[in-house]
C-alpha cells in the first residue's frame, strides 16, 4: 500500500479485476444458471415438439400432411394471414403518418387506443364478433335472411385475427417516424415532389425495415392465433379450421403424433420468424440510429 | 385555407381519417358491445353471474397464477437479461434471439409441447414424479404454462436499460466503498424499477388473458383448475352469451385496472427519479 508501482499497476486494465466487474466465478454461476432457466423453459419445448413429430418415423409424418383436412387447415392459415397482415399494415402505415408527421391534440389518448387490443384477451377478441354478427347480435336478422355468414365462417375468422394482431405494425411504424421526424418529406415537398412521390421515394425506402419487422411478427401471430380463432370459427373440419385448430382437434382425437406433426410445422414457422426477426432488427436499429445521428448533426 | 397552408406534408385527413375509421370498426365498437350487451342485464342478474362460486374460483386461479408467474419471470428475467447485457459468451446471439421464442411459438403449440413435456411420463414429469411433483392437470401446470409466455416481456424491457446504465454511477458506488452486491441491491435495482414495473405488468396482462397454452395442460376442472377465459368459452358453448358476456366485462375492467395502476406507479416514480 502506498507504494507508487502498485498504484500505476492496479489502474491499469491488466490481469487485475476491475471494481465494476463480477470475479470469474460469479460470472460462471450466473452464465450457467440463465443458460440452464432458458435450457429447460425454451431449448427442451423447441425439440421435444419435433422428437414428438417424429415418433412414428418418417412416413407417419409425412403421411399427415397428405392428409386433405391438414392441407385444407394450411389453405385457410395463408388465406386468413393474407388478408388480415395487409389490412393492419395499411393502417400501421396511415396511422404512423398521422401521428409522426403531424401535430393534434389527443394523440397519445390514439396511440393507448392502438395499443389496447394487445390488452384484451384473446377469446374476448373472438367474443365481441360473435356478440356484433352471430347470433344474440343486432345484424343476426340481415344476415340470416341474405345468407351472409360471418360467425362460423371465414370472415369471422379473418376479423377475429385482424383484431388481435392490430397493432404490430404500427407500433413498430409509429416510433420509428417519429424519430425520423419530418424535415427530409418537406424538403421534398418544396423541391416539388408530389404527396405520394414523397411517401414512396422519400419515407418508404426510410421506414422499410421497421415495416419489415412489424409484418414479420404481425404475420408471425396471425398464423398461430388460437384462442379468438377457435371462439369464432365453430371448428368445422375441413372449412374453418386453421392450423393451430387443427392441431388441437387432433390432439383431442388422441392422435398425439399427428397433433405434433403440424405443431412442428409452425415450430418451424416460428423459428423463420425467430430468424428473419434477428436479422431485419439489426438492419432497423441502424436506420434508427442513422436517423438520430442525422437530427444531431 | 390559410390555417391549411401551413401544412407542406399532405394527407392528414386522409390518413387520420382512415385510422380513426379503422380503428372503431375493428376495435372500439366490437369492444362497446360487450359493454352493451352487459347493460341489458340487471345489476342483480350481473352479480349474480360473476360472484357464482364457479367464476370466483376462475378470478382466483387466474389472477393469482398470472401474478405468481410474472413475479418469478421478474426473478429469471433480470438473471437473463443481467447475463445478456453484461456477459460474453460462447452462442451469446443464438440465446439471445432464442429467448423471443415464446413470441414467435403459437399458443397451441407451446400448449400441447409443455403438457407432453410435464405428463407424468414426459421428458421432464418423469422426474418429477418420484418427488410427488405432479405439473400437467394441476395449478402448477397453469402457472408454467403461463411462466412461459411471460418470460420474454421481463427481459426486453430490462436488457435495454441494463445495455444503458452509465458505468461511472458503479465506479462512484464502488469508489464509496460497496461490494458488487451492494451496487447491485441499492444501485442498480432501483433503477431498474420502471423497467421491471412495467414488464411485469405486460407478462401479468398477456397472462390473465391466455388461453391456448393453458387449456392443453390444465385439465380444466371445474372450480380447480379451470380459468377464467376458458370458463367464458365454456359459457359461450353452452349459449350462454349474457354469462359469457359479464364475465368478459370482469376480465376487461380487471386487466384495466391493472393497466392504469401500474401507469400511476410509472409517472409517480417517473416523477421522483426527475427530482433525484
Amino acid at each position: 500500500m502506498g507504494d507508487t508501482t502498485t498504484f500505476f499497476r492496479a489502474a491499469r486494465p491488466g490481469p487485475h479485476r476491475r471494481a465494476t466487474a463480477e470475479s470469474p466465478w460469479v460470472r460462471w454461476l450466473l452464465i450457467t444458471a440463465a443458460l440452464l432457466v432458458l435450457g429447460i423453459f425454451l431449448v427442451v419445448p423447441l425439440v421435444s415438439v419435433f422428437a414428438e413429430a417424429l415418433g412414428k418415423g418418417l412416413g407417419f409424418y409425412f403421411r399427415t400432411f397428405g392428409n386433405p383436412l391438414t392441407l385444407s387447415a394450411i389453405k385457410l392459415t395463408f388465406i386468413v394471414a393474407g388478408i388480415s397482415v395487409p389490412l393492419n399494415c395499411i393502417f400501421g402505415v396511415a396511422a404512423a403518418w398521422a401521428i409522426a408527421k403531424f401535430d393534434f391534440r389527443g394523440k397519445n389518448l390514439l396511440i393507448t387506443l392502438i395499443d389496447l387490443p394487445f390488452s384484451v384477451s384473446p377469446i374476448i377478441a373472438g367474443l365481441i364478433y360473435v356478440l356484433l354478427f352471430g347470433a344474440p347480435g343486432p345484424f343476426w336478422g340481415w344476415l340470416y335472411e341474405h345468407n351472409v355468414k360471418i360467425i362460423f365462417a371465414v370472415p369471422g375468422i379473418v376479423l377475429a385475427t385482424t383484431f388481435v394482431t392490430f397493432p404490430f405494425v404500427a407500433r413498430e411504424l409509429i416510433p420509428l417516424m417519429q424519430a425520423q421526424g419530418r424535415t427530409e418529406e418537406e424538403a421534398a415537398r418544396v423541391l416539388g415532389a408530389s404527396g405520394w412521390q414523397t411517401f414512396w421515394r422519400v419515407t418508404l425506402p426510410n421506414i422499410k425495415w421497421g415495416l419489415l419487422y412489424g409484418v414479420i411478427l404481425c404475420n408471425a401471430r396471425a398464423m398461430g392465433e388460437f384462442g379468438a380463432v377457435s371462439v369464432v370459427s365453430g371448428h368445422i373440419r375441413g372449412v374453418t379450421n386453421t392450423i393451430p385448430l387443427h392441431i388441437e382437434i387432433l390432439y383431442n382425437d388422441y392422435n398425439t403424433t399427428g397433433a405434433f406433426a403440424v405443431a412442428s410445422l409452425l415450430a418451424f414457422l416460428g423459428l423463420v420468424t425467430l430468424v428473419l426477426k434477428t436479422w431485419v432488427e439489426r438492419k432497423k436499429e441502424a436506420a434508427l440510429q442513422a436517423a438520430e445521428t442525422d437530427l444531431t448533426a | 385555407m390559410a390555417r391549411k397552408s401551413l401544412r407542406v406534408l399532405p394527407g392528414f385527413r386522409l390518413t387520420l381519417g382512415y385510422t380513426l375509421l379503422y380503428l372503431s370498426l375493428i376495435v372500439l365498437i366490437p369492444l362497446a358491445g360487450v359493454f352493451v350487451k352487459t347493460s341489458a342485464l340487471s345489476w342483480e342478474q350481473f352479480w349474480h353471474i360473476v360472484t357464482a362460486p364457479r367464476a370466483l374460483a376462475s378470478y382466483r386461479l387466474s389472477f393469482g397464477a398470472s401474478f405468481l408467474a410474472a413475479l418469478a419471470n421478474v426473478f429469471f428475467g433480470i438473471l437473463v437479461a443481467w447475463v445478456l447485457a453484461r456477459y460474453h459468451f460462447f452462442g451469446k446471439k443464438i440465446v439471445d434471439a432464442l429467448v423471443d421464442l415464446p413470441f414467435a411459438l403459437p399458443t397451441a403449440v407451446a400448449g400441447i409441447t409443455l403438457t407432453a413435456l410435464y405428463a407424468p411420463n414426459g421428458w421432464i414429469g418423469r422426474w418429477l414424479a418420484p418427488l410427488g411433483i405432479q405439473v400437467a392437470f394441476t395449478q402448477l401446470g397453469v402457472f408454467i404454462a403461463l411462466m412461459f409466455i411471460g418470460l420474454p416481456f421481463i427481459v426486453r424491457t430490462v436488457q435495454p436499460v441494463l445495455e444503458d446504465l452509465d458505468p461511472e454511477i458503479e465506479e462512484a458506488a464502488a469508489s464509496l466503498g460497496a461490494n458488487r452486491w451492494q451496487t447491485f441491491w441499492r444501485v442498480i435495482l432501483p433503477m431498474l424499477y420502471p423497467a421491471l414495473l412495467t414488464g411485469f405488468s405486460l407478462a401479468f396482462a398477456r397472462a390473465l388473458g391466455e388461453y391456448g397454452s393453458v387449456i392443453f395442460i390444465a385439465g380444466n376442472m371445474p372450480m380447480k383448475t379451470e380459468i377464467t377465459p376458458l370458463l367464458i368459452v365454456t359459457k359461450l358453448e353452452q349459449f350462454d352469451y349474457a354469462g359469457a358476456t359479464a364475465l368478459a366485462v370482469v376480465m376487461l375492467v380487471g386487466s384495466f385496472v391493472v393497466l392504469l395502476a401500474v401507469n400511476l406507479l410509472q409517472w409517480r416514480s417517473g416523477r421522483h427519479l426527475a427530482q433525484v
